[in-house]
């Protein structure tokens, strides 16, 4: 280990010391002091990781701590994008965490030790590695999940999330371990080129199995979704935003690097699966969203379509499919962050007001707060000049590119009928409260500066990916093109050479 | 002036859009929306007219063009322009608007912010789709002009506004998944969304016929739902008589002609052309269809809506039958159909707010005591049915007369039934809500005649019905300037007041 290792793993480091940094300066204070000003040092340390992935690309693209961990514009796109989630939603929750709650130092630290995790994720080109990675992203989000101790709710997240994500984990493990047994090692690059010249054929594909059932768990897609809806509800509102964002990015990436770099000699046989997966994700997703009536486990549903859309973009030809991946991982991750910043305005922390029906009359309550609710539920329909939309249209161009046309009448069809149950929620904002006392409490949110950053922010982005989307498309493509060619055939040589 | 010329297209596209985003941001104080939303819709009325006013007549391709790069990959541009085809659309939209405003003056009474603004952001998307040439660019506005139409649906619907709004919505949002991946499809193996370049390459026959049909089908069909044409029109009665006047006179039938003209038989005339006999037939069962269901309606908006049906029909007859006087002829009555339907809804309008009332049956005997508003609406009704001298005899003698030379005499003969019947629900209409015995609501109720609001938007209306009808040569110049399909584009110098089919004369090419 040595310096430029460390340079290629920066912005982890930034946010072990920020997460570290909370709880030292917690267990310092006084009980009795409040501990909002955590949440500030949080989102520092966050916004020096972001701009410490960034000055990464100025980092030859390479790997570090002997090939275990890489630093490539693929790399910085997804760090960028979890950095840029975390930050928005430590803002939302240092505006929305009541006073007095419980352990709030412990959960401005946790943010961080989870981004880590997630980060790191999408940067290992090493299994273990990845397997370390992914614990550390689960671990603090089964913690997250649980926080709301005093509702019965919480705690059964978190153990459903925390049994049904261990079972996930052990899939992908033992993956790991067939996929070694086929081929003597766990790196990355080295299996892209052993796998093709693999004797046991059956192995290597049941290990390919085995971990896309571990990663389609993380990425909440069907038939692996079940848990999706439960724990969304229990969840904070906060922490929703960030689990259904973040470690789904992270996790989108591990696919993306595990399919195209780990099995790509093996399209033709998780080319087929993940159509299925898609297919089901969207349909199941958008079917049992038409029936909620509490509005975070329709967007829980909701969840589940996206990640089928998203999926479509695996039928794409070469790296396009990648670039139409990582592009919807971020316009997805701008409207849904945005979503549920509102609805943990609207619903409160405790989720007081969590029907659609609740959520009656709110343009006349909150007519800001309204509008951006209607602007969010426009772009996860997919309308034109919002983040939603170019998400889609890259998605199911590329599909149409690879040829895959119906899979892309069908993805579009089932955004067709997503419109309605999104639509459910804007009309019913829209229209005027009925009974002149409404029987539930209409808690007035308030507007600190960090929520309304957070807002400003996740619209902004929404707007813009919709309106430029050139940059970030440029991004994801660079992105993808490093993804794409593995190493150089001498380079590792060398490396192994040197040891 | 030269300036101006050059970003004219971009100015009517911005302003609406600046007006709404003013009026988001400005408090909701009394009239204050609506004053911000007249000035704005005058402004942009008034950028139109430069349009037709330095357009040049005769001159081949697309005027005041715009083409800048908007994304690298995919080759997105921001590409507009304007046409004989689309220039008088773009100045009725431009009329209806501040007309809309002015019905709306006293109707919407509460959250006015909210309607005007999104008022506004609907004529950017109308103006989006008239003027667009990138077939994304399009496909955005396109899905654009569905947001406010089906948030204000819901929010001022007059009885059961969501569940309006949400089957308009699904109608004509769901058709366009097809739509999209066909223009995808089309970008996979062309490499451009540039509507001339798909035109020349369509053309050259480079591309696999069998799929082409099916591409050509799915545009079709979203346009046909948005017509809506025979048997899609589930939609149209629901939304008419829930939407708010003004946005449902604004958006009425436009879109979908407009785009079946450019998009479906300017990109795909042979495939057109094979479709054309069933549209053809389908636009002439509707005619006859919306005009029977127009006779039975109780409600006057539901009514207005299978009359308007019926029309649209006739107008997709007009398209349809191929021929380049039907194809006047359409055009020219989409503008006519414009100008009538916006008197007529603004008329029940005001006796909806009169009476309280859109059950025909209640009303009688009018005349007497709203005597201006019933000669506005007898005005528009003779105009609607096509009285000579009145706009409406143009527009519907060129579309019939075409059909029957170049299509079918019998299509024509139908289609001149339905025309006939048309004047049969119009006239049966006016007599039971003008004339006959006075109804207990027309002597109880102290309604009043017209508002000098309401003169101010019936006035040019009435005098267009008029000008219109009496020189409609100030207007076909122009529309005969545009640009047609490839194939087509030679023979349209030749056949200007021709009726032979096209079909022959592409044919023979």
């Amino acid at each position: 280990m040595n310096f430029a290792d460390m340079l290629r793993i920066l912005p982890e480091i930034v946010l072990t010391l920020t997460g570290v940094l909370v709880m030292l300066v917690d267990a310092s204070l006084p009980a009795i002091t409040p501990r909002r000003s955590l949440g500030w040092i949080a989102a520092l340390g966050t916004t020096l990781a972001l701009w410490s992935s960034l000055w990464q690309l100025s980092l030859p693209v390479g790997t570090g701590f002997y090939g275990t961990v890489e630093t490539s514009p693929f790399t910085v796109f997804f760090h960028v994008l979890i950095c840029g989630i975390v930050l928005v939603v430590l803002l939302l929750s240092l505006d929305t965490l009541p006073e007095g709650s419980h352990h709030q130092g412990e959960f401005y630290a946790l943010i961080p030790f989870g981004a880590v995790g997630m980060c790191l994720l999408t940067s290992a080109v090493e299994l273990l590695v990845v397997f370390i990675a992914l614990e550390i992203s689960s671990i603090s989000t089964y913690i997250l999940a649980g926080y709301r101790k005093d509702s019965a709710r919480s705690p059964e997240a978190a153990i459903k999330y925390f049994l049904l994500g261990s079972f996930a984990t052990g899939f992908l493990l033992y993956g790991i371990a067939l996929v070694f047994g086929a081929t003597g090692t766990t790196e990355v690059y080295q299996l892209g080129r052993l796998i093709p010249l693999a004797t046991n054929h059956a192995m290597v594909v049941a290990a390919m199995a085995l971990m896309l059932v571990g990663i389609l768990f993380k990425v909440s897609a069907a038939p692996f979704h079940i848990w999706a809806p439960d724990v969304y509800e229990g969840a904070p509102s906060p922490v929703v935003a960030l689990m259904s964002t973040a470690p789904k990015a992270a996790a989108f990436a591990l696919l993306l690097r595990v399919l195209y770099e780990v099995f790509p000699g093996l399209r033709s046989a998780w080319e087929p699966l993940l159509w299925i997966v898609a297919i089901l994700s969207m349909t199941v997703g958008n079917v049992a969203a038409l029936r909620q009536q509490n509005v975070k486990r329709m967007l829980a549903y909701s969840s589940i379509a996206h990640a089928g859309y998203l999926l479509v973009a695996f039928a794409g030809m070469g790296s396009s499919g990648i670039a139409a991946a990582s592009f919807y991982a971020a316009a997805y991750a701008a409207m849904n962050v945005g979503i549920f910043a509102v609805v943990t305005l609207v619903g409160g922390y405790d989720d007081q007001l969590s029907l659609i029906a609740d959520y009656r009359g709110l343009i006349h309550r909150a007519p800001v707060l309204a509008s951006f609710l209607i602007f969010f539920l426009i772009s996860l329909i997919g309308i034109p000049f919002t983040a939603g939309f170019f998400g889609k249209f890259y998605s199911f161009s590329v599909a149409v590119g690879g040829n895959a046309i119906w899979l892309a009448v069908i993805g579009l069809l089932n955004s067709g009928l997503a419109s309605a149950y999104y639509l459910r929620l804007v009309f019913a904002a829209c229209q005027p409260p009925t009974e002149p006392e409404q029987p539930r409490i209409a808690v007035l949110p308030r507007f600190g500066v960090a929520v309304s950053a957070a807002l400003l922010f996740t619209a902004g982005a929404t707007l813009l990916l919709g309106i430029v989307p050139g940059q970030a498309l440029q991004a994801a493509e660079t992105g993808a093109h490093t993804l794409q060619i593995p190493a150089p055939e001498p380079a590792p040589a060398a490396l192994n050479a040197s040891k | 002036m030269a300036y101006l010329s050059e970003s004219i297209l971009t100015y009517i596209l911005l302003a609406p859009l600046v007006g709404a985003i003013l009026i988001a941001l400005l408090p909701d104080r009394g009239k204050l929306p609506a004053w911000i939303g007249l000035l704005t819709t005058l402004v942009t009325f008034l950028l139109t007219l430069h349009l037709p006013a330095h357009f040049m007549v005769g001159q081949h391709g697309f005027q005041f063009e715009i083409n800048r790069t908007w994304i690298e990959n995919p080759a997105i541009s921001y590409h507009v322009g304007i046409d004989g085809l689309s220039v008088w659309f773009v100045a009725l939209v431009g009329l209806l608007a501040p007309i809309g405003i002015l019905v709306s003056w006293n109707v919407i009474q509460k959250r006015r912010k909210v309607f005007y603004a999104l008022f506004l952001v609907q004529q950017t998307a109308m103006f989006g789709v008239f003027l667009s040439l990138d077939l994304i660019l399009f496909y955005g506005f396109w899905e654009l002009s569905l947001v406010p139409m089906a948030i204000l649906i819901a929010v001022y619907g007059r009885k059961d506004g969501p569940r309006a709004a949400l089957k308009f919505f699904l109608f004509t949002f769901i058709p366009s998944a097809p739509f999209l991946v066909a223009i995808l499809w089309l970008y996979a193996h062309t490499g451009s969304f540039n509507f001339s370049d798909l035109q020349m390459l369509i053309a050259s026959g480079s591309l696999p016929a069998g799929a082409l049909f099916w591409v050509a089908l799915a545009f079709l069909f979203a346009f046909t739902v948005k017509v809506p044409v025979f048997p899609l029109h589930g939609w149209l009665a629901d939304t008419f008589s829930e939407a708010p006047v003004a946005l449902a006179m604004v958006v009425a039938g436009k879109l979908g002609l407009y785009s079946m003209l450019r998009f479906h038989i300017g990109l795909f005339p042979v495939q057109a052309r094979a479709i054309a006999p069933l549209l053809v037939a389908l636009a002439v069962i509707g005619l006859l269809y919306g005009a029977c269901l127009a006779l039975v309606q109780r409600d006057f908006w539901r009514l207005l809506a299978f009359a308007a049906f019926s029309h649209l029909s006739l107008i997709t007859l007009g398209i349809y039958g191929l021929t380049f006087t039907g194809w006047d002829g359409a055009i020219y009555q989409v503008l006519n159909h414009g100008v009538v339907d916006a008197a007529l809804f603004l008329l029940l309008a005001i006796l909806e707010m009169r009476f309280g009332t859109s059950q025909i049956a209640a009303y009688g005997g009018l005349a007497r005591k709203v005597p201006q508003t019933a000669t506005f609406f007898v005005i528009a009704s003779l105009a609607m049915i096509g009285l000579p001298m009145l706009n409406g005899f143009v527009g519907e003698f060129l579309i019939l007369s075409s059909t029957f030379i170049g299509v079918s005499h019998s299509w024509a003969i139908a289609a001149t039934v339905g025309v006939i019947l048309g004047a049969a629900y119009m006239l049966w209409l006016v007599q039971r809500i003008f004339y006959g015995p006075e109804e207990a609501l027309a002597l109880s109720a102290d309604g009043k005649d017209l508002r000098p609001v309401e003169q101010l938007a019936l006035w040019p209306l009435a005098a267009l019905m008029l000008v219109m009808g009496l020189a409609p040569s100030l207007w076909l110049p122009t529309i005969e300037s545009r640009t047609g399909p490839p194939t087509f584009r030679s023979a349209s110098a030749l056949s200007r007041f021709n009726s032979s089919p096209v079909v022959q004369v592409g044919g023979q090419q």
